[in-house]
């Protein structure tokens, strides 16, 4: 059973990430990108870690890619207006791209850990659990990343202004 | 008394910070003022000293204040020897040194550097000091190296005019050589002795060599060569002459009084070390000896007023070798003490006659000068007399010691050593008389302008006028009634030679040289006086020797030629072959390759992200496939 | 290799390279900068991915707040990428990487 699904959302996932490069409206390119963070979101549920996957589809499936949407909308960029990529570029691309995989899947191999692999990990995954590790082992990192926040609030606002002198 | 010594050195160093500091910022009274007071107090402290050592309480002290080096197997103590030797030094340095500040109050209150010309006079005291009170070689080294650094401040004092910077880099340079002996010689006494302490040196000296064994003639000689440097002895004399640049009371206290003895005093400080060089002393003898005739030929025909002084110095510091390498330390330092006096005394003679002259040098401009220059005249008269050894002045007590010496060696040194003091009674008679008598020859402008010195210039010319004439009295020898009370009061320190000669013989002597001496005299008078002559100018034609004794033998121009221009050649080739061809082609070979790399390698950046980006992937390929394989 | 399409470690490696490679080509074939940016959310995703089954195959709850830094800089990142993607389109009216070629000699 949990086979099964897990090829269903690998498919869904690979296919939407295919999509997502092949389309050439920007705007399929981004729902289709939805679908594939859908898609490893559903991956988490079955990995057993449920605040990831709320947070996956909270943050990159609901909030970042709004922020794309409106930054294509708000600069029109929903027509097709990319100029083609040359063949032999794409070949050229396609080929490092395909050998990047192979060395990547060879360099794992050292790792492979035979069958039962998912699932050993129980409970970990629950916010309770995430949570005390959160906000002992990590609670510095956590405080530091709001700075991290508040310094791309302010960094994005002085970006998009459109003339800083004129403020 | 003894716990005041460290006030002797110190003071002028407190004097020379103090000027340094705030010299510019004070008026020229308080910096005279200073420089003056703080020699006085050092000189009244020396003369406790000397009281103490002339009552037999002071013998041979060693004080230490603090350890300038301590570690394994070096131990350099901080610390003064107070013995008759030093004693004697000190009392000539800040005595003689004191007149000369006083005197160099009046000479230099109308020169704009007049805080810094204490600041190095101060400097030089308390240098000059720490040599003669040092109780190891460290410590005389120091303040051997601190006087030759005053000495090429203040002969390049006026640093405006190139040719007195070109004096005192050449006296710096010509020192140096003589200190690289020195040094040598102090680490040779360390490597064999395993000390630099004076009273271990000359302790174990005799326990460690062998009389006249090699060891000991080369340290003896390697300390000889630093004195050839400082005393201006052949062939290092050239630099003294040239030093005349600085004013005049410098050449007098540095070049003619203190720091040019140097070189004797240590000598005679080292007298164990030598008396067990037989050779290095017949070397010493001989220099002396060649120095004293060979300058005194030089300055007969010398028409600069300074440079006749400089060369009679060059000439009576040969004496004065001549003297320790016969063996007669304590004669050689008893000349040192004449020659102090009466050498001072002309020098600050000469300048009371430039200062009246507004700066001429020249003699073949002067003349007539004893009606404007009264008391200038009379002192300068007991200066050349004491110098030209006419009894009962200095010169004749000291001079005669040490040709009776000669004699006791052999006739010929005698006989070459009157021809010497001969030659000096000549030339100095010679500047008197073309000083002093005759007509006035110079300028109209300078005639109006001659005056006698104030009083703070002709108060130290009378006070060692006074010297000059009595300082003899303390070495009067047995044959005359005395009792040669300076040998004895140095006994203690260096031997005094035994002087085995007869009573008639010795007296024998003294009767020629001064027969022979007035006979000089009145041959001078004759030819500069009646006669009227006076030396021809400058571009005339002059005989052959004449002209190479006015060119000082050429020596200047053989060692131009001989360091300084093989030197500068050398330089050249190596210029043009090493440097050009070879560091220069590397230096921009190594330029130019880096730039052509960087215009070629440039066109790789094409400035297309997309380019940049597959790049990157294959490089990370490329680094995964690189680790697989090592793992 | 009989692992590679179930939900073994094995499985989750081969899925996450995969979609990882995909991003990689699409950075590589694709000029659209918004485009190229997605691609790069796919890669950081694929990496999360695999983070997550580590954490899980380890029973290690730490790899799981390594995922969700990871999401937080990434909201970040993107917040900022955007805003100068913005500001590339008003200065060069495109969003096409080959109209920023002035990074050159």
């Amino acid at each position: 059973m949990e086979q099964i699904i897990f090829i269903i959302l690998s498919v869904l996932a690979v296919v939407g990430a295919l999509a997502v490069i092949f389309s050439s409206n920007a705007v399929y390119s981004v729902l289709f990108l939805v679908l594939t963070f859908f898609a490893i979101a559903g991956h988490f549920i079955l990995l057993n870690a449920q605040f990831l996957a709320i947070v996956n589809i909270i943050v990159y499936a609901g909030a970042i890619m709004v922020l794309f949407l409106f930054v294509i909308m708000l600069l029109n960029l929903n027509k097709d207006s990319e100029a083609p990529t040359p063949a032999l570029a794409r070949i050229a691309g396609a080929i490092a791209a395909g050998l990047l995989m192979v060395t990547i899947v060879g360099a794992f191999k050292g790792l492979s850990q035979g069958s039962d692999v998912a699932l050993r990990g129980g409970e970990i995954g629950t916010v309770s659990r995430l949570g005390q590790v959160l906000f002992s082992d990590f609670l510095l990192p956590f405080e530091i990343s709001s700075v991290l926040f508040l310094s791309a609030m302010i960094g994005a606002v002085m970006l998009g202004k459109k003339n800083l002198k004129d403020s | 008394m003894l716990n005041l010594v460290f006030l002797i050195p110190l003071l002028p160093l407190i004097g020379f910070v103090l000027l340094g500091v705030f010299g510019s910022k004070l008026p020229k009274f308080v910096s005279g003022a200073i420089a003056c007071t703080t020699v006085l107090v050092s000189f009244l402290i020396t003369l406790t000293l000397l009281g103490g050592v002339l009552s037999g309480s002071i013998v041979s002290e060693t004080i230490t204040y603090f350890d300038w080096i301590n570690t394994d197997g070096i131990y350099l103590p901080m610390s003064f020897l107070i013995d008759p030797l030093s004693v004697w030094m000190m009392t000539i340095i800040t005595g003689v040194g004191f007149l000369i500040h006083l005197y160099s109050a009046g000479y230099m209150s109308h020169d704009e550097g007049f805080a810094r010309y204490f600041t190095f006079l101060n400097l030089f005291v308390f240098s000059m000091l720490m040599l003669v009170m040092g109780s190891n070689f460290v410590v005389m080294f120091a303040g051997w190296e601190g006087v030759g650094f005053c000495s090429y401040m203040l002969i390049g004092f006026w640093f405006k005019n190139t040719n007195y910077n070109n004096a005192a880099k050449k006296a710096f340079i010509m020192n140096r050589v003589g200190d690289l002996g020195f040094l040598i010689g102090m680490l040779l006494i360390f490597v064999k002795v395993g000390s630099l302490e004076y009273a271990t040196v000359f302790g174990q000296a005799p326990l460690v060599f062998e009389s006249g064994t090699t060891d000991i003639v080369v340290i003896t000689l390697c300390l000889f060569v630093g004195a050839m440097g400082k005393s201006a002895q052949i062939p290092l004399y050239t630099w003294l002459p040239d030093a005349m640049a600085g004013p005049t009371p410098v050449s007098a206290l540095i070049h003619a009084a203190t720091m040019v003895t140097a070189g004797i005093y240590m000598i005679v400080r080292s007298n164990v070390l030598y008396t067990l060089a037989p050779f290095t002393q017949d070397f010493i003898m001989i220099i002396g000896l060649c120095t004293a005739l060979f300058a005194a030929t030089i300055g007969l025909v010398q028409n600069d007023i300074k440079k006749v002084l400089a060369y009679s110095t060059v000439s009576q510091l040969g004496y004065m070798f001549f003297a320790l390498g016969l063996g007669a330390y304590t004669t050689g330092l008893f000349h040192v003490t004449t020659h102090a006096f009466f050498k001072a005394l002309l020098f600050l003679g000469s300048g009371s006659v430039i200062h009246a002259m507004s700066g001429e040098q020249d003699i073949r401009s002067m003349g007539g000068l004893r009606k404007k220059l009264p008391i200038t005249f009379l002192t300068f008269l007991i200066g050349t007399i004491a110098i030209a050894g006419i009894p009962p002045f200095a010169g004749f007590f000291s001079k005669d010691e040490i040709l009776a010496y000669a004699y006791q060696r052999s006739p010929i040194l005698w006989a070459l050593g009157i021809l010497g003091a001969l030659m000096t009674t000549f030339y100095m008679f010679r500047m008197f008389f073309l000083t002093f008598f005759g007509e006035f020859r110079g300028t109209e402008h300078q005639r109006s302008h001659l005056h006698e010195s104030p009083l703070i210039m002709t108060l130290p010319l009378m006070i060692l006028s006074i010297l000059s004439i009595a300082g003899g009295f303390l070495g009067v020898p047995h044959v005359l009634g005395g009792h040669n009370w300076f040998g004895h009061y140095l006994s203690g320190v260096a031997p005094v030679k035994e002087l085995a000669l007869d009573h008639s013989t010795e007296i024998l002597l003294m009767s020629i040289s001064v027969a022979l001496v007035l006979v000089v005299i009145i041959i001078a008078y004759v030819i500069y006086v009646s006669k009227k002559q006076v030396p021809v100018s400058e571009g005339s034609t002059l005989t052959t020797p004449h002209r190479v004794l006015y060119n000082k033998y050429y020596i200047d121009e053989l060692y131009d030629a001989l360091f300084s221009k093989t030197l500068r050649w050398k330089s050249e080739w190596f210029y043009k072959l090493l440097e050009k061809g070879g560091i220069d082609s590397l230096v921009n070979g190594i330029g130019k390759g880096v730039q052509w790399s960087g215009k070629t390698l440039r066109m790789a950046q094409t400035g297309n992200i997309s380019t940049y980006l597959f790049l990157m992937v294959l490089g990370i390929i490329l680094l995964l496939i690189i680790t697989g394989l090592l793992v | 290799m009989e692992n590679l399409f179930s939900n073994t470690l094995d499985g989750y490696l081969f899925l996450a390279s995969l979609l990882f490679a995909i991003g990689v080509l699409g950075i590589l074939i694709r000029r659209n900068i918004i485009i190229i940016f997605m691609c790069v959310e796919l890669m950081l995703s694929a990496v999360n991915l695999l983070l997550t089954a580590f954490s899980v195959h380890h029973n290690d709850p730490n790899g799981q707040v390594f995922v969700f830094f990871i999401m937080a800089v990434a909201a970040a990142e993107i917040t900022i990428g955007l805003a100068i993607l913005v500001m590339i389109y008003r200065n060069t009216g495109s969003v096409s990487i080959d109209s920023l070629k002035k990074l050159k000699w």
